[in-house]
C-alpha cells in the first residue's frame, strides 16, 4: 500500500505530545528489546534509532489497544492483528503511566467520541448545539448517530 | 520508512464510519494521467481504491498539515491537496461536479488531528464555562453523584456513545483509562468563586437544574473525557488560560472563529 512517506516524514518532524528514549520490542517472535526514541505526534507513533534524523518507523494509532504489561512495560496491539504486539519499556511506572494515557488520548476516533459527548453535553445543558456558531455542525465527522461504532463490541 | 500498514489498511475498511466516500479522478504519480478511483475519508486518513469493491486499498495519503485548494486545471472541477514539506508532492483531484469537489474540499480541509483537536478543546471550555456557571449558580461546588435519571438528548445516541468506551476495544483499553480516571472524578472540585470567562449569562435557571451534576452522569463516559477534565481542574482556571493562550499565541477568538470554520481552504481559483 502506498503512502506519502515524505510528509509523514515530515510529521515526525513536529512537535509532540510525548517523546522518550523507551525501550521497545516489535511483533514478530525473535524480536528483541532496542533503545529507541518513541514520539507521538497526532495519532502517530514515530520511533527513531538513536540518533538518527528519520524515524525508522511509524505506527497508526487507530483500531488499536494499550495495556499495562507489567509495572514498567506497556504494549500497543492492533485489533486486525491481535497476536502480534508491540513491548515498550518505561524508566518509571509514572512514564509508563504517562504513555498509556497519552496513547489512549492520540486517536482520531477517540477525539471525535470526546467531540460528541461535549457537543451532546452543552446541547443538553443550554438547548444550543455549540457547533452551529461555526457553521459545522452538518460536518459527518462530527455526528451523533453516524452508526455501528457507537454499539458496544464484543472483543 | 516502516508504516504498521496491514492495520491502517484495516482501519479503511472497518466498520467506523468513514467521514466521506465517492468516486473522484485522481492524477496518477507516476501515469500522469487522472485515474478514477474510489475514495473513502476517515479520520485525517485519505484512502484510494481501484475500484469500490476492492478490498486493499491502493494507497493512504495522511492528510496532516495540508492544504486543500481549487486550482487551474485542463481537468474541470479539480483542486489539489498540498503539503508543506520539502519536495512534497502535490495531490491533484478532479471531481465530477461542481457540488461533489466543494464538498470534497470541504471535507478534505477540515479532516487534520490538529482540527479536530482544535473544536474538542473549544466544546471542552465552553463545557467548563458552563459548568462554572452551573457551580456558582448552585453557590457550591459539583458534588459526585450519578445524575441517575439519565436526561437523554434529542439524538437519543448520546449515552449509549458515552458508555461505549468501557466495552468496546476500539481506541485501545479504557479499562484502564476509566479506573484511573475513577479515582480521578472525587478530586474534581471546581473552584468557587471563580469569575465567568466571557460574563456570559448561561441559560434559563430550569435548563441548569435539569442539567446539574452532569459531568458524573454517565458511568464510563468517554473516560477520557474525565481525565482531561482533571487535567483541566486540577489548575486553576485562569493559569489554564495563559497556557492555552501562549500555545496558540496569535489566535485571538476571532481567529478562532475563523480557523474552524475554514481552516486549511484557500481559493486560488484564476
Amino acid at each position: 500500500m502506498r503512502f506519502n512517506e515524505k510528509e509523514l516524514i515530515s510529521l515526525s518532524r513536529q512537535p509532540s505530545e510525548r517523546a522518550a528514549e523507551l525501550g521497545m520490542r516489535g511483533p514478530k517472535k525473535g524480536d528483541v528489546v532496542k533503545r529507541r526514541l518513541v514520539k507521538l505526534v497526532v495519532n502517530f507513533l514515530f520511533y527513531f534509532r538513536t540518533d538518527e534524523e528519520e524515524p525508522q518507523g511509524a505506527l497508526l494509532l487507530e483500531q488499536c489497544r494499550v495495556e499495562r504489561e507489567d509495572s514498567l512495560a506497556f504494549s500497543i496491539t492492533f485489533l486486525d492483528e491481535a497476536e502480534r504486539k508491540y513491548l515498550f519499556e518505561c524508566d518509571s511506572q509514572e512514564q509508563c503511566q504517562e504513555w498509556i494515557d497519552s496513547i489512549i488520548k492520540a486517536s482520531y476516533e477517540f477525539m471525535r467520541k470526546n467531540l460528541i459527548f461535549y457537543r451532546t453535553e452543552i446541547h443538553r445543558l443550554t438547548g444550543k448545539d455549540p457547533l452551529e456558531q461555526y457553521g459545522i455542525e452538518d460536518e459527518t465527522r462530527f455526528q451523533v448517530t453516524s452508526g455501528l461504532h457507537l454499539m458496544p463490541k464484543d472483543i | 520508512m516502516k508504516l504498521n500498514e496491514r492495520s491502517v489498511a484495516h482501519y479503511a475498511t472497518c466498520d467506523s464510519p468513514p467521514d466521506k466516500t465517492g468516486f473522484l479522478f485522481k492524477k496518477g504519480e507516476r501515469n500522469t494521467a487522472y485515474h478514477r478511483r474510489w475514495l473513502i475519508l476517515k479520520g485525517n486518513m485519505l484512502f484510494y481504491f481501484e475500484e469500490r469493491e476492492s478490498r486493499e486499498p491502493i494507497g493512504v495519503i495522511v492528510l496532516e498539515g495540508c492544504t486543500v485548494e481549487l486550482c487551474e486545471s485542463a481537468e474541470e472541477f479539480a483542486f489539489a491537496i498540498k503539503f508543506d514539506c520539502a519536495k512534497a508532492r502535490v495531490y491533484k483531484m478532479a471531481a465530477e461536479n461542481q457540488a461533489a469537489m466543494e464538498s470534497w474540499v470541504k471535507a478534505l480541509s477540515r479532516a487534520s488531528f490538529d482540527y479536530m483537536r482544535l473544536v474538542v478543546r473549544e466544546l471542552e471550555r465552553q463545557l467548563e464555562e458552563i459548568q462554572e456557571g452551573a457551580a456558582g449558580l448552585q453557590g457550591r461546588p459539583k458534588s459526585s453523584k450519578k445524575a441517575g435519571g439519565v436526561a437523554r438528548s434529542k439524538s437519543g445516541a448520546s449515552f449509549s456513545a458515552s458508555h461505549v468506551p468501557s466495552t468496546q476495544v476500539t481506541g485501545a483499553a479504557l479499562a484502564q483509562g476509566s479506573a484511573h480516571a475513577r479515582s480521578l472524578q472525587e478530586e474534581v472540585q471546581l473552584p468557587s468563586g471563580t469569575s465567568k470567562e466571557n460574563g456570559v449569562a448561561w441559560s434559563k435557571p430550569s435548563a441548569l437544574v435539569n442539567g446539574g451534576a452532569s459531568l458524573e452522569s454517565p458511568v464510563s463516559p468517554g473516560t477520557g473525557c474525565f481525565s482531561k477534565l482533571h487535567d483541566w481542574y486540577g489548575k486553576e482556571v485562569a493559569e489554564l488560560r495563559v497556557e492555552w493562550l501562549q500555545k496558540n499565541s496569535s489566535l485571538s477568538l476571532f481567529n478562532l472563529c475563523l480557523m474552524i470554520f475554514l481552516p486549511n481552504l484557500s481559493l486560488t481559483v484564476i
